[in-house]
């Protein structure tokens, strides 16, 4: 038996230039091995699949920008990128927390099965999509600023927030890596000229709830949503949500209420039921 | 529903009440409620025969065959274009407006260009190897294999390059990718305790692993498809690992597990609420180009460690042969493609009976383009879509694939009819059905033997016809196109599949 040890630190560009993935995750993954649960990577610069598969409850902690699929099918890890993170962040996660303090791109949080995905900045396309819920597993993705079209596509479960937030001015220096501390909480403050989220939202949706801090238009929608009353039930459910978001990235929770959400859920559970018919001809 | 809403039925079903001894088994195991038990008068009535799908259950369990079942004799006025089964589709959709759904691989009768080839043998001047008494390897490995071994020799101990992981097959025959949900829990342990007890592979399909099946995961291929229904770590603890883009009978669709059939079972197995359609959507949502399969591919390896094998399902269209080679750039270790007559436990008809091309002309294709590039030694290939016999099997393995694959046959062997209401979920036989009361109509321990024996004789077969050819192994037989002869009308064919014509003589120096 390996008795616990806490911390170790990669890093990832021992010789000057950026280790290969192979090489990264084969250390990454020889460290759990030997019983270490706080994993530090410093140096990262885009080395893709970080965390694949891992089952183990550690925490791995990323200096710099992560690449694709950080955390891909991945069932208990933390993730906490002070930097930004390449697409499909949470590809088929399973459990565990992803926190990225930047950036991250699309279809952030693939197919997810479960986990929660904190981002404090923008994202792309495709966001959430065909992320599902089962039981006690229900998938959360939160974004602090804006994302772009399909989101929540093909939604079957879960939860999508997206805050609308500008951290433009709350950060002092964007060339070291973010931690907590840099944040300046008096400088976070709401997104006015730009769009929060574009067309084809939730297109396709049949399970989960997707919430959008400010107004969204109609035609934004995609097939099969509708848009629908932010109730204080819904308050409830949101709450420990954005305060974990605040806690995360020094946000003062009463910004975040200032503005009213709208909630966008699917027409039905079956939305493609009528298309077909099974009579034997 | 008015009554000009009304077509006729496609079968009777008829009971001669002579010979019938009234024991009701007819009523009991009908499905689709043609036959019911009348109480009052003690005899069996057919109520609905118009709901008959040929399914022969009744038939079959009747103790005194006493139940016949014909072709409904209300006939359609002849007619060369207007076939009733047009006909029949036009009524249906001019009924609902919708689109029509159906199971299994098409029922159009295409021409099968396996029935348009024979295989050689050997005649005096090349001994044909007893297969009864002498050795011929069956056995064979999917996954990639090395351009070369290198052997190094450190201390006088030998010492071998790391190679690419390789799962071992007893046969060049695995079962292919049949979900929980679409086949029944007692048909899909069947399967897997049979692979299991022959030693090769079945592929579970999109359904998630059911815990009950966790033992059987070294004879697995778990599929990574669309929908990521049970995707996880343990789920990826397969024997073999497959990307699915796309399947034989609907090339391009995803899939529809419509809401009724997500019973408790398939709930827990897929790891979504009762009641919810499971919707794969068409393309995979990661996966736009190469690279983003490349991406995938690394993805999957990295998960497990590159311990298993990972590839990537196709279903055979027009420009296969340069995917397939797209996909061998994108590091899978095998491809799986599909033909067009392949089965399924869903489609809209109108793509299950018109897309894709055939099996026999898509592997041709790919083993030679593979072959061209030298990269074939990269890739295991398998194919399958409708092999309804050893001998299919046979001239697949000639054509260039290394393993074939079976859907529809390992169904029969458990008692399916292709009576192709898979769709419906109502099969009476037990097998495309997510009822658990008649699922359990199939009985484990009869159907695991029955696809053991299936297994069994198709690679005797193989093994005899290997003898006869005098090949001592089965990879040494795999592409070996010049040991087949084309038969069939149409040129054409036999230039794609690069076989030549019957009766064509080797012409010494060259053509």
């Amino acid at each position: 038996m390996t008795t616990k040890k806490r911390k170790i630190t990669i890093n990832a560009e021992p010789e000057g230039w950026p280790m290969d993935y192979r090489e990264l995750n084969k250390k990454i993954r020889k460290a759990i091995r030997d019983g270490y649960t706080h994993l530090i990577l410093q140096n990262v610069k885009g080395q893709r699949f970080i965390g694949a598969g891992i089952k183990e409850p550690v925490t791995i902690e990323i200096f710099g920008d992560a690449g694709l699929d950080l955390g891909v099918f991945s069932e208990g890890i933390t993730a906490i990128v002070h930097g930004c993170s390449e697409y499909l962040l949470g590809n088929t996660l399973n459990a565990g927390e992803l926190i990225v303090y930047g950036d991250s791109w699309d279809v952030t949080g693939m197919g997810a099965r479960g986990g929660r995905i904190f981002v404090m900045g923008n994202g792309g396309s495709r966001i959430g999509i065909h992320m599902k819920e089962f039981k006690d597993k229900k998938p959360v993705i939160v974004y602090g600023g804006t994302v772009k079209q399909y989101c929540g596509e093909y939604m079957a479960g879960g939860m999508i927030v997206v805050l609308g937030l500008d951290f433009g001015d709350a950060i002092a220096d964007r060339k070291k890596p973010v931690e907590r501390e840099d944040i300046d909480p008096n400088k976070v403050k709401d997104i006015i000229d730009e769009k929060i989220v574009q067309s084809d939202l939730c297109g396709g949706i049949h399970g989960g709830t997707v919430y959008i801090r400010g107004d969204v238009p109609d035609h934004s929608l995609g097939v099969y949503a509708i848009k629908d009353e932010f109730t204080q039930e819904d308050k409830e459910i949101l709450a420990p949500i954005i305060e974990r978001f605040c806690e995360l990235f020094n946000v003062p929770v009463d910004l975040i209420w200032k503005k009213k959400f709208t909630k966008i859920t699917p027409v039905s559970s079956r939305p493609f039921g009528k298309v077909y018919t099974y009579t034997p001809i | 529903m008015k009554i000009q809403d009304k077509v006729m039925p496609r079968f009777k079903v008829e009971i001669d009440l002579d010979t019938c001894n009234k024991c009701g088994r007819c009523a009991v195991n009908c499905t689709f409620d043609v036959i019911d038990f009348n109480r009052s008068e003690d005899k069996p009535v057919v109520t609905n025969t118009g709901n008959c799908v040929a399914c022969q259950r009744c038939a079959v369990f009747c103790p005194t065959d006493a139940i016949t079942i014909q072709e409904y004799p209300v006939v359609y006025a002849p007619h060369g274009t207007w076939t009733p089964w047009h006909r029949r589709g036009v009524c249906e959709q001019a009924r609902t407006g919708a689109v029509l759904l159906t199971g299994l691989g098409t029922d159009r009768i295409y021409p099968t260009i396996f029935d348009s080839l024979l295989w050689d043998a050997c005649q005096v001047t090349n001994p044909s190897i007893d297969a009864l008494r002498e050795p011929v390897e069956t056995r064979t490995f999917l996954g990639r294999k090395p351009k070369k071994l290198n052997i190094r020799e450190i201390n006088g101990e030998f010492e071998l390059d790391e190679i690419y992981p390789n799962k071992l097959l007893s046969t060049p025959l695995i079962i292919g990718h049949m979900s929980l949900g679409s086949i029944s829990y007692n048909g899909h342990t069947a399967m897997l305790r049979a692979v299991n007890q022959v030693g090769t592979l079945f592929g579970t399909g999109e359904g998630g692993l059911h815990p009950d099946h966790a033992p059987f995961r070294n004879n697995i291929i778990a599929e990574i498809a669309s929908g990521r229904f049970g995707v996880c770590p343990d789920y990826l603890n397969a024997a073999a690992l497959e990307i699915k883009i796309g399947q034989g009978a609907k090339p391009g669709h995803g899939g529809q597990l419509p809401g009724e059939k997500v019973t408790q079972l398939i709930s827990d197995t897929r790891g979504i609420p009762i009641g919810t359609d499971a919707l794969s959507p068409n393309p995979q949502h990661d996966i736009y180009s190469i690279e983003d399969l490349k991406t995938l591919i690394a993805a999957l390896h990295e998960a497990t460690e590159y311990k298993v094998p990972v590839g990537v399902k196709i279903a055979a269209v027009n420009n296969v042969a340069a995917i397939a080679s797209g996909i061998v750039h994108a590091d899978a270790d095998f491809i799986t493609v599909d033909g067009f007559r392949a089965g399924t436990g869903a489609a809209p008809r109108v793509v299950r009976d018109n897309t894709g091309i055939p099996i026999e002309l898509a592997i041709a294709s790919v083993d030679q383009h593979l072959t061209n590039e030298g990269i074939r030694h990269k890739v295991t290939l398998i194919a399958g879509g409708s092999l309804r016999s050893s001998s299919d099997l046979i001239k697949i393995l000639a054509l260039g694939a290394d393993v074939g694959m079976i859907g529809t046959a390992a169904l029969i062997a458990m008692g399916c009819k292709v009576c192709q209401q898979c769709t419906t979920g109502k099969c009476a036989w037990g097998i495309a059905t997510g009822d658990p009361i008649i699922g359990q109509r199939i009985d484990l321990d009869w159907a695991t033997n029955r696809l053991i024996n299936l297994f069994n004789s198709w690679t005797s077969d193989l093994d005899e016809v290997l003898g006869i050819m005098g090949i001592d192994a089965v990879e040494s037989f795999v592409g070996n196109r010049d040991r087949l002869r084309y038969i069939g009308p149409n040129p054409a064919e036999a230039k794609i599949l690069d076989v030549k014509h019957a009766g064509s003589r080797i012409e010494v120096g060259g053509e």
